[in-house]
């Protein structure tokens, strides 16, 4: 399947609803939209993996990096991951102690005491 | 034995289809349901780590990949690029990938590596045995 992107705002908290495969192919999409995002101003974004159904190293990458953009500005970025196959992936590379990770994304919106919360 | 191979041009694009084929193969001679996302991913990662190598070295040769199933399911990808470029299996501590010096491009060759060896028990990387690159062989059992 391949990557779909789709933007909401939830109070000062730009959602970024992804899906499908992030892969080498795909990921320049996301790193593009991101900076797009970030670059327009957005500080607090959450980046909804909800229905990924593949992420390889490229997409950990992209979100590495759109974290520490958003870190360097001063903003905050979480990401929503609920499937147990993806959260694998955060613990085999060491990224779930590097990326806040909630199962939903009104807890991602709840725990930023940087935004004003849904 | 049963064996396929596949010959691509290093482009992105050709991951997915590298991945596809891998995983079908491995349906095929048995590997577990419960594996195959595992297959999927690491068979994913070996291609884009020789399509990355052979676009930074200007190699334009196929990368290949090579499935047979005699006793066990094991893979073989294989690209040209040079040696002293492509072994090394560091994998990044929480510290060193959240570090803001660490670039993009080496953050993914880390977490490519870490994901390999975290989803593939039986893995190995080395040279080729004729010309220049290196072969990453990964192995899993099939259940019958």
């Amino acid at each position: 399947m391949e990557l779909s992107l789709a933007t909401r705002a939830v109070g000062e908290h730009t959602v970024l609803e992804v899906g499908g495969e992030v892969d080498v192919y795909t990921a320049p999409r996301l790193r593009e939209r991101l900076l797009e995002l970030i670059d327009g101003g957005d500080r607090h974004v959450v980046v909804d993996l909800g229905r990924v159904d593949f992420l390889d190293s490229t997409g950990l990458g992209v979100l590495v990096g759109a974290l520490k953009r958003l870190r360097a500005a001063g903003g905050s970025f979480a990401l929503v991951c609920g499937k147990e196959p993806l959260l694998k992936i955060f613990r085999i590379t060491a990224l779930d102690q590097v990326f806040p990770l909630y199962p939903t994304v009104d807890a991602a919106i709840g725990a930023d005491p940087t935004g004003s919360g849904a | 034995m049963a064996t396929v191979r596949l010959s691509f041009s290093p482009a992105p694009v050709h991951v997915r289809t590298a991945r596809l084929v891998g995983v079908a193969v491995a349906r095929r001679a048995g590997v577990r349901e419960d594996l195959l996302d595992e297959v999927r991913l690491a068979i994913g990662e070996a291609c884009t780590r020789a399509v990355a190598l052979h676009r930074q070295y200007n190699v334009p040769d196929p990368v290949l990949v090579e499935m047979s199933d005699s006793g066990a399911y094991a893979v073989r990808v294989v690209d040209r690029a040079p040696i002293e470029a492509s072994i090394g299996l560091a994998a990044l501590d929480a510290d060193q990938l959240a570090n803001e010096s660490l670039n993009e491009d080496d953050l993914t060759t880390g977490v490519g590596f870490a994901l390999l060896a975290g989803f593939v028990e039986d893995l190995q990387v080395r040279p080729v045995e004729e010309g220049v690159g290196t072969e990453v062989r990964m192995v899993w059992p099939v259940g019958r």
